[in-house]
Formats: C-alpha cells, sequence, structure tokens
C-alpha cells in the first residue's frame, strides 16, 4: 500500500511540533529552520497551515535534477542522495510547490523522504491535522464529512423504491 | 545543554555589541529565563535607578527548555526595573520569538543605556546590528511588524516591539511579539521606548540541544500525555480558553466589578468564552474563529477572533476586519466587568487596539474603570475628559479611552498614568485597585482569600501569576481548598510562588501547572541540563529567585507598608454571592507568612534565610 501525509489544516493549531520532530529526526536536533514540514500562519483568515512535499509521481524535482541525485524508492518516495547532489539548486526552481529547500549548511538540498515510512511529523502532532494514510483513500474522510450534510440536507420521503418512471420504463 | 551558553549584550549608549558566556555557575542556581536574567539584573543594575533612565536594563531571556519540543517549550521573559511600580519587573510571553531567539544562539539578550535616536535590533544568527527605526517610530505593533519583514526580505523573522504607547510614556505600555503575544505587565515596553529601543527582530538557523535526547523525548511525550488527559489543559483551554473562567469566576463571587465596588456582573455571560463561540444575532457568525498555540503548544488556548464588521467600532475600519488575537479572560474582565461593558465586540476591539499600540489591558482596563467612579463621584468632570461621557457600562467612553490612550493625547495622557497616580492626583488614592502601583487582576481578594495575600506580596506588584491559588482555591489543584477561609493560605501561596519561579525560569509556560507538578516538569528540565534538576531542587530554585526579587524591592525602598490591599478590600464587604460579608484577611495572613518565608516582621528576608538559600 503507497501511503502518504495527508493534511487537514483545519485542526492545525500552529504549534510547530510537527517541524521540531522533523528537524530532531533529520538534524538530530530542535531546528525549525531545517525542518522539511512548515507551517504558515495566516494569522488574519485564522487559519495555519502545515505544507511539505507532496511525493509527485512524475516530480519535477527529480528530472530537472543533472546529477540523477533524486531517485524513487518502493514506495514512491523521491529520495536526495547527498553523496551526489551538487548543490545546484534547480530542483528547488523545478518544484512547483517550494517544498525542495538548500541548506546552506551543508550545500545539499532537503525534502521530505517520509522518514523511512514512519513520518515524525505526523507522530508529534497533538491534534491530529497530519496523518500518514494509504495514498489511494486520502479523500475519503473529506468525502465521508460531504456525504454526511449531503445526507442531512436530503429529506427523507419512505422507503426508497424504484422511481416509477425507471419501473415502467423497464422491459420494453 | 538546553541552554546555548551564550548571551548578547548590547548597549544603545554607544551602538556596541559583544557576545559573552552565560555564567554556567548561576544557571545551576537560577535556571533560566525569569531566574537568571533577574541575578543578571541584581548584579548589574542599582535598585534605586530611575527604571526610565540610562541606567536601568532590560533583559530579554529565555529558558534552557525554549526552542524544544517540551510541551509549551516557547516562553521568553523580559527582566527590568518597572516604571509603573518601580519594582522588579518580569513580564513573560509566548508566541514564536522566544523559541526563534534561541535558535539565533542566544540565551538572553542584555540591553544596556540609551539610543540617542530610534533604533531597532536585528539578530539574523550571528549578524547583530542596531539600525535606524525613524520610518517605524510612531507607528503601531501591527506596521512594524510588517515593515521589518519587508525591509529584510525575510517573512520568517520574529518580531517584539512597542507601540506609540510605549514611545508615549503610557506607565503599563507592552512590548508585543508575533502581533498579539504579549510581555504585557508592569511597564517593560515603557522602558524599551525609554530607550529609544522600537523593536528586537529576530531570525535563527541554528538547532537547540539537549543533554539527553532519549530521556528527554521520553520525558515530553509523558507530560504531553498528562497535559492531553486533564480536563483543564486537555478540554477545557483549548476549546474556551482562559475565557472557561468567565462564568465560574463570576458565579463564585470572585469578579471585581465596577472597580470592586461589586464582586459578581451581571453581565457576564455576554462576555464569556460562551459567548464567544455563539453565532452573533447581528451577523450570524461568531466571534471567536479558532484557537491558537504558541511555539510547541500542546494546550492551544489561544483566541483568534473577528470583530463583526457592522458593529459602531469598526464601521468604516477595514483594517480591523481581519481576525486577530481575542479576548483572554484577563482582558475580558478588566476591559468588561470592570468597567461595566458587557459588549463582546467592544471588548474585542478595544482588546485588538491593546495589541496594536502594546498597551496591557489590565491595567489599562482598570484605570479606566478607576476613572468611571471618579467620574460618577464627581471628582472628575466632563470638562476634564475632554467631553467623554465617563460612566460604568459605556462601551462607547471605553472605546474613546483606548483610541486616546496608546496616542496620548487629551485624557488619554491622564489614563496613561495608571490607576494609582490617576486616583491620587484627583485626591482618591484608595480608590486605585492596585497593590505596588500595579492594578491588580480578575479574581477578588474577597471571594478567593488566597489571591489577596497573592496581591499583597507578588514581588512585581498586583498580579495573579505569581501564585495562582485560583486553580487550588476554585478548581481543587493540585488540591481543593477553601476560597473564603484564610487558614492555610500563606504555606499555599508559598508553595505555588516558589513553584512558579521555577517555572517561569524553564521556558515552559505556566498553564502547564494545572496538569503538571513539578514532578512532572523536573524530569524534562533534567534530561534537557545538566545538574541533576530534581523537584526538590526546583523548588529551592523558586524561593532563592523570590527572595532575590524581595530584596531588589527591599534596596529599591519597598517595606512592609507596600504588602497592603486598597482599603475597599479590607473594609466593604462582599454585597453577593458566596463571599456576601467577607472582607480579605489578608492582613491575618500577613504576619504567618512573614514567619514561613524565614523574613523579619517586617517582611525583610533574615540573613539566616539568605544564606540557607544562597542568595
Amino acid at each position: 500500500m503507497l501511503k502518504a501525509l495527508v493534511i487537514d489544516a483545519g485542526k492545525c493549531t500552529g504549534c510547530k511540533q510537527c517541524e521540531m520532530a522533523c528537524s530532531l529526526e533529520n538534524e538530530g536536533e530542535f531546528n525549525v529552520a531545517k525542518s522539511r514540514i512548515r507551517v504558515f500562519d495566516f494569522h488574519t483568515e485564522a487559519r495555519f497551515v502545515p505544507y511539505t512535499c507532496t511525493q509527485c509521481a512524475e516530480a519535477w524535482c527529480q528530472q530537472a535534477c543533472p546529477v540523477n541525485a533524486i531517485t524513487t524508492d518502493s514506495m514512491g518516495v523521491k529520495i536526495v542522495h547527498d553523496n551526489l547532489c551538487v548543490g545546484c539548486k534547480v530542483c528547488t526552481i523545478a518544484c512547483p510547490f517550494g517544498t525542495v529547500n538548500y541548506n546552506a549548511s551543508t550545500g545539499k538540498v532537503i525534502k521530505c523522504d517520509l522518514c523511512g515510512g514512519k513520518p515524525a511529523c505526523s507522530d508529534a502532532c497533538p491534534t491530529g491535522a497530519i496523518t500518514f494514510q494509504d495514498a489511494e483513500q486520502g479523500g475519503f474522510d473529506k468525502m465521508k464529512v460531504w456525504a454526511a450534510q449531503s445526507a442531512n440536507a436530503a429529506t427523507h420521503e419512505g422507503p426508497n423504491t424504484p422511481k416509477a418512471s425507471q419501473a415502467s420504463g423497464s422491459g420494453h | 545543554m538546553g541552554w546555548t551558553g551564550k548571551i548578547l549584550r548590547v548597549n544603545l549608549t554607544n551602538g556596541s555589541v559583544q557576545s559573552e558566556p552565560l555564567n554556567m555557575e548561576w544557571a545551576q542556581q537560577y535556571l533560566g529565563q525569569r531566574g537568571l536574567a533577574s541575578k543578571y539584573l541584581v548584579e548589574e543594575v542599582d535598585a534605586k535607578c530611575d527604571p526610565l533612565g540610562p541606567d536601568n536594563k532590560m533583559i530579554f531571556a529565555t529558558g534552557p527548555l525554549t526552542g524544544t519540543c517540551a510541551s509549551t517549550g516557547g516562553r521568553y521573559s523580559v527582566i527590568t526595573k518597572g516604571p509603573l511600580t518601580n519594582a522588579i519587573a518580569c513580564s513573560n510571553s509566548g508566541g514564536y520569538f522566544g523559541a526563534e531567539l534561541k535558535f539565533a544562539g542566544w540565551d538572553m539578550i542584555i540591553v544596556e543605556g540609551k539610543s540617542p535616536k530610534p533604533v531597532y535590533l536585528r539578530v539574523a544568527d550571528d549578524t547583530v546590528e542596531l539600525l535606524d527605526a525613524s520610518e517605524i517610530w510612531g507607528t503601531s505593533v501591527w506596521h512594524t511588524d510588517e515593515w521589518i519583514k519587508s525591509k529584510h526580505q525575510d517573512p520568517m523573522m520574529h518580531v517584539a516591539t512597542i507601540g506609540v504607547a510605549g514611545e508615549n510614556g503610557v506607565l503599563y505600555s507592552a512590548i508585543v511579539n508575533d502581533l498579539h503575544r504579549a510581555a504585557g505587565r508592569s511597564g517593560v515596553g515603557t522602558v524599551m521606548g525609554s530607550k529609544n529601543l522600537k523593536a528586537v527582530a529576530v531570525r535563527g538557523t541554528k538547532g537547540v540541544k539537549v543533554r539527553d535526547g532519549k530521556a528527554f523525548m521520553k520525558a515530553t511525550n509523558d507530560g504531553k500525555k498528562v497535559l492531553a488527559e486533564n480536563a483543564v489543559t486537555g478540554s477545557g483551554l483549548p476549546t474556551f480558553g482562559t475565557q472557561v473562567l468567565m462564568n465560574a469566576i463570576n458565579e463564585a463571587g470572585a469578579m471585581p466589578t465596577r472597580n470592586s465596588r461589586e464582586v459578581q456582573f451581571e453581565g457576564a455571560h455576554d462576555i464569556s468564552a460562551e459567548a464567544m463561540a455563539t453565532p452573533r444575532k447581528s451577523d450570524g457568525q461568531k466571534n471567536l474563529q479558532t484557537n491558537q498555540a504558541c511555539f510547541a503548544c500542546t494546550i492551544a488556548c489561544g483566541r483568534i477572533s473577528k470583530i463583526d464588521e457592522k458593529h459602531f467600532t469598526v464601521v468604516n475600519k477595514p483594517q480591523y476586519w481581519h481576525s486577530s488575537g481575542g479576548l483572554e479572560y484577563e482582558a475580558a474582565w478588566a476591559l468588561g466587568s470592570n468597567t461595566g461593558v458587557n459588549d463582546l465586540e467592544a471588548l474585542t476591539y478595544v482588546n485588538f487596539i491593546c495589541n496594536e499600540q502594546a498597551l496591557d489591558p489590565i491595567s489599562f482596563g482598570a484605570t479606566v474603570s478607576a476613572a468611571m467612579e471618579l467620574y460618577e463621584l464627581g471628582l472628575l468632570t466632563k470638562e476634564q475628559t475632554g467631553g467623554i461621557e465617563l460612566t460604568f457600562g459605556s462601551a462607547e467612553a471605553l472605546v474613546k479611552c483606548v483610541e486616546l490612550t496608546g496616542k496620548a493625547e487629551g485624557f488619554g495622557k491622564e489614563l496613561g498614568l495608571g490607576s494609582a497616580r490617576l486616583c491620587a492626583k484627583y485626591g482618591r488614592p484608595d480608590l486605585s485597585m492596585t497593590v505596588k502601583g500595579q492594578e491588580f487582576p480578575a479574581y477578588d481578594a474577597r471571594g478567593i482569600q488566597g489571591m489577596g495575600l497573592t496581591y499583597a506580596t507578588s514581588n512585581r506588584g498586583a498580579c495573579h501569576l505569581r501564585s495562582y491559588t485560583v486553580a487550588s482555591e476554585m478548581l481543587g489543584i493540585p488540591e481543593k481548598t477553601d476560597p473564603l477561609v484564610t487558614d492555610g493560605k500563606p504555606a499555599l501561596v508559598i508553595a505555588f510562588q516558589d513553584a512558579t519561579a521555577a517555572v517561569d525560569s524553564s521556558g515552559l509556560c505556566v498553564f502547564t501547572t494545572f496538569a503538571w507538578t513539578l514532578n512532572d516538569i523536573a524530569p524534562q528540565v533534567d534530561a534537557a541540563c545538566e545538574g541533576n534538576w530534581t523537584p526538590e531542587k526546583m523548588a529551592e530554585v523558586g524561593a532563592r529567585i523570590w527572595n532575590m526579587e524581595r530584596m531588589f524591592n527591599h534596596r529599591a525602598g519597598f517595606t512592609a507598608k507596600d504588602d497592603q490591599l486598597p482599603p475597599r478590600l479590607m473594609k466593604e464587604a462582599a454585597k453577593t454571592g458566596p463571599a456576601a460579608g467577607l472582607v480579605s484577611g489578608v492582613d491575618k495572613m500577613l504576619p504567618e507568612y512573614y514567619q514561613l518565608r524565614g523574613w523579619t516582621a517586617d517582611g525583610v528576608p533574615t540573613n539566616e534565610t539568605l544564606s540557607r538559600l544562597a542568595v
């Protein structure tokens, strides 16, 4: 099963526990400036939005890399190999989402690699705003919410039977 | 580790900046933030200095857990001699600024002297510069924050700044960071203004390391679990914010109302957490938009509110139509019940202005309240208020007051003096609800007896955040005591004061103590820092800090006479509610408090006490 980070911005409080978990996992210290996931504070809109790499199936970063330093693992994760990366930053330009970034202290680029299949950010999130789910079912919860709204809006008029027109139309 | 081990010293008089090592011996005795910065202040500043003169210093200080994943580990404090009180001042703030300062590699910034012209301090890791602030002097917190980020093309910066109130010498000016989090009390922003320092803008890309990573993750995860499972920190605070208290404290008859003439407010429900979360009749929208966490906080009690665009306060003022920091309990009380105003939208607007101009809403609201009483007694005339009909319950008057105070225009200039100086000026010092010149907050000392002793003995003037015995007396944390009796309260107050001083020195938020005791906190500190940090060591550090602060005030000229509550609380009994017929028993509690503290009958720490605690 291919799994992906699913982000529900409506649950985010802006605490940045995800950024700290990410930097601890990847840098061995608490350092949000080096986090692969970022929480954006849309203060005037009362919204906090975590954002990170979506692991595109056909990744711009990967295709732009001139030295093939970005590979895809068996789970579809795009991984930067530090021994190959030359720090040219072309991938940071190629990525339409801005989620590949240059790390000046190492001279390499950094991006989310899903922590090898156990993302520290989703473990650290106290409100369930970041979850790690089956990539093919990422929309399930949202579908359910909307379906429930439709259910509430619908008027219930007794047993659901085939419509007369359909019933009478059958057999012709 | 935990500490970065580095201090930034900035001299505004000659424009020099230098790095120096943190005194690690003192760090073992005072931990960080409030305690450690107070130690520096006490060693370096004459207690008798003019708080608004160049000899006073101000220290922006983080704790060892600031910038870590410990829940709420993002706090910083500003320590200085306060102009409202002339006592030691220490104001604590959340948001993201404190953690950013730590990530830039600094435990604290010591600011000395006075700049010849307005400047702001930019700290980007090891790059530190004092820059011309003439373009932002005279502008608001919100404008300054935006201007600095745009000027340096760095939206990731975090800015702590004064508004116009601090520039204009309003004695309870705050320092606001991240637009609406504040080091709010005692006029720390006034000191900043007196130094011609507009703002401190920080960006950090360095890491914070801890002593034992594995033990730290275990201790902090254990702590987060306790917070999540506790009814107050896991449910009450995130859902309702501190405003969860509004109806409860009112029903307990402990809500100072109309300058403490009464202890219950008939409009409390209109300005409560429940009201904030109920769709308005006017536009069908809720005042409360969402909650917000400060850095690393898994509680998330912060309120983000939006004012009804058609409300009289903001009609034709689209700059206030966006969401911003909403009402906390103390602000809702000070601006609301204390002035008799039950208009939630008006209070939210006044709170926005307090953030935008960097005013302490507690002292501001309490000062307006005192002025309203003077006005109703005829001691202040409509001529003197510049035409403001300053009656209790008038939202229009409250709004006019806040618009004038930060700018120090008209009657706002008088309000900027604070309640003690205002009441003295108009011949009724007894009407000022203050201790050591600082307005007390949202708990009546008749209805919650421990808070009377808390206000009387607080080293920064009347304050709830020095020993929040409300937790015990109202909520039963850590154990229930009777709010209406004085028995046992001196020991309770001391235990809260010492534990709080330790928490305020760690980088954590005192709100964790609704769920955590020092037994939960010490393992987190110990895993981050060298020095075998047990709960006992934390409590001893707290007691040491308390006595050190007391000695600073003693040298500044404070005596036991300054540990008194306003006569109203001693003579006029509560009229309604559970405390009806009661006055504060603080006079009964003080002698026992002094004795338990190891102080003389005049409230001075004995040599024996000072040497026992190695102050």
